[in-house]
């Protein structure tokens, strides 16, 4: 099966600074990858490349068999790439409702055509129900939690129709039970069939989400594989915890 | 209400307007309507931009002098009747909005504002040099004191307020469709945050151009009968700070994210810099501008609209 994501050999420097510095990786279809690093590793940095909110300056970025090099951060998302901000960046002057729908009318739009406005209706109510927050549907971010703002980026990249995820530290300042209910929500995504990759510090929420798990330092990738073996490298344990 | 009852009930609301300007008979009411008028076509034009999208606009005035220039351009060429100028004028200044939205929408907040400011001092500094539209001395630009349609013989500056009253009901219509449109909706997402409209697939660059393009246009139309209008045009006033400061200040008095806000703040801006310009002194609109600003800054930031909005339902 040929990869979904293959990122080959790309860097990206910010003045004398390397920020990634040959990263290759490659995504499954359906899979869940979790990427960890120590801050400054290059994760976000890395996704933003893939995301097309940075260009990256060598290597390439190839999605769904197709080179995605060049393009801007919205003509990814037309071909399928999502993501959630680190920071939530909800559309302040919309309600929850408006806020899907602009993935629906700028993104979904482009693929099949001119959406009906019933169905663009429909389909913000069903996510907005998956992610547990119908009843909100007519107030604006400002009113919301949180745990409620990571659920609406989460919803708002959903309405998208992507098969590519990335969700970059969803889950960073929650409580338990908050992350619990997030990861619930990012399997189900996946067992419908999105694959996803989760950017994450919280080591307990990757453990019990990855399939497989990647590791960043220094804009370098120093691990790949399954999780518990990646946990016990002892490059990965000299990064984390110091010699 | 759909955008063509919405147009027809515009329509007849400007019929009702033109019918009670000439019932009064009044010259002096064509003449200040005209330029209240003028106003609501540059105050929604700019919200087109400033208002949908939050980009800040200070060169209003080069893109009202370009339509206006460009009609003296003509004038002296080959005189056409007004409408066909309107036209040229548009799409002279859309051109010049499409070019400054391309050279400068990297940039944001207030260095996009300084640019565009910046643009409007070259392009004065060209016309004044420029001496086939009569440079720094200006251009006379005679009208005939009556138009003959057939047997109807028409006032001039009733012509010209019948010409900007169609106009201003264009642009209306115009801003408040995209207000309702995928357009409007993406223009709202560059206000508020442009990294994630670009992640929900939003092509920002795409839609800013439009804006400035669309924005420009109308401010050029604005502008294209204005020589008619004043019949001596130089350099100073055309590019008038009087033109920015108003096309913004009208927007914010009335409120920037609906159509209604600049026509209602045009209303009761530029209604009182009229009255003042007959019982005290011009002089003074710039004064009351302030003012008011000042004060709509500390009552209602959100401009008329949004105090209505509050006072009658939760409002964001």
């Amino acid at each position: 099966m040929s990869a979904l994501l293959h990122v080959d050999k790309i860097s990206k420097h910010f003045g004398g600074f390397v920020a990634l510095d040959g990263i290759t990786l490659e995504v499954q279809p359906g899979e869940r990858l979790g990427l960890i690093g120590p801050n400054g590793s290059g994760k976000s940095t890395l996704v933003n490349c893939i995301c097309g909110t940075l260009q990256n300056e060598s290597g390439s970025v190839q999605f769904d068999g197709r080179k995605m090099d060049g393009l801007s951060a919205h003509q990814r998302t037309h071909r399928g790439v999502a993501r959630s901000f680190q920071l939530p960046r909800p559309f302040h002057s919309m309600t929850l409702a408006d806020n899907l729908r602009v993935p629906m009318l700028y993104t979904v739009h482009t693929r099949t055509g001119p959406l009906h406005a019933d169905n663009i209706d429909a389909r913000c109510a069903e996510l907005l129900q998956m992610v547990g927050l119908a009843n909100k549907a007519r107030q604006w971010p400002r009113d919301l939690t949180q745990v409620e703002m990571r659920k609406l980026e989460l919803a708002r990249a959903m309405a998208a129709e992507p098969k590519l995820l990335i969700a970059d530290e969803s889950m960073a300042g929650l409580s338990h039970s908050e992350i619990d209910d997030i990861l619930a929500l990012l399997i189900e995504l996946n067992k419908a069939g999105i694959t996803i990759i989760l950017i994450e510090h919280i080591m307990s929420a990757v453990m019990s989400f990855s399939q497989r798990l990647a590791v960043l330092v220094s804009g370098k990738k120093i691990a790949d594989g399954k999780p518990e073996d990646v946990v016990r490298d002892p490059e990965v344990v000299r990064a984390y915890i110091g010699q | 209400m759909n955008n063509t009852m919405f147009a027809v009930a515009a329509t007849a609301v400007a019929i009702a307007v033109l019918a009670f300007a000439h019932a009064l008979g009044v010259d002096y009411f064509y003449f200040a309507g005209y330029t209240i008028l003028q106003f609501i076509v540059l105050s929604t034009a700019w919200n087109i931009l400033g208002g949908y999208c939050g980009y800040v606009n200070f060169g209003t005035a080069a893109f009202f002098a370009m339509g206006a220039y460009s009609s003296v351009f003509i004038h002296k060429l080959y005189p056409l009747p007004i409408p066909f100028l309107i036209v040229i004028g548009a799409i002279v200044s859309g051109i010049v909005g499409f070019g400054m939205g391309y050279l400068t929408l990297r940039l944001r907040g207030a260095f996009f504002s300084i640019a565009t400011l910046a643009m409007a001092v070259v392009l004065q500094t060209l016309v004044v040099n420029w001496d086939y539209v009569g440079g720094s001395r200006g251009a006379y630009v005679i009208h005939p004191e009556n138009l003959e349609f057939g047997a109807l013989s028409v006032h001039y500056i009733e012509y010209l307020f019948v010409l900007m009253l169609a106009l201003a009901v264009l642009a209306l219509v115009t801003a408040r469709t995209i207000e309702r449109s995928q357009l409007g909706y993406g223009f709202a997402t560059i206000r508020d945050d442009e990294l994630a409209a670009e992640s929900c697939g939003v092509p920002t660059l795409r839609l800013k151009l439009i804006a400035t393009t669309l924005s420009g246009a109308f401010m050029g139309m604005a502008g294209a009968p204005f020589p008619y209008y004043i019949g001596y045009l130089q350099p100073q006033s055309a590019f008038a700070l009087d033109y920015a400061v108003n096309s913004i200040a009208m927007p914010m008095i009335g409120g920037t994210t609906s159509w209604v806000g600049p026509l209602v703040g045009t209303i009761v801006l530029g209604s009182a810099q009229q009255y003042a310009t007959v019982t005290i002194s011009s002089a003074v609109n710039l004064l009351i501008v302030g003012l008011m600003l000042v004060g709509f800054v500390i009552i209602a930031p959100n401009g008329l609209i949004g105090l209505v909005q509050k006072r009658f339902r939760r409002q964001p």
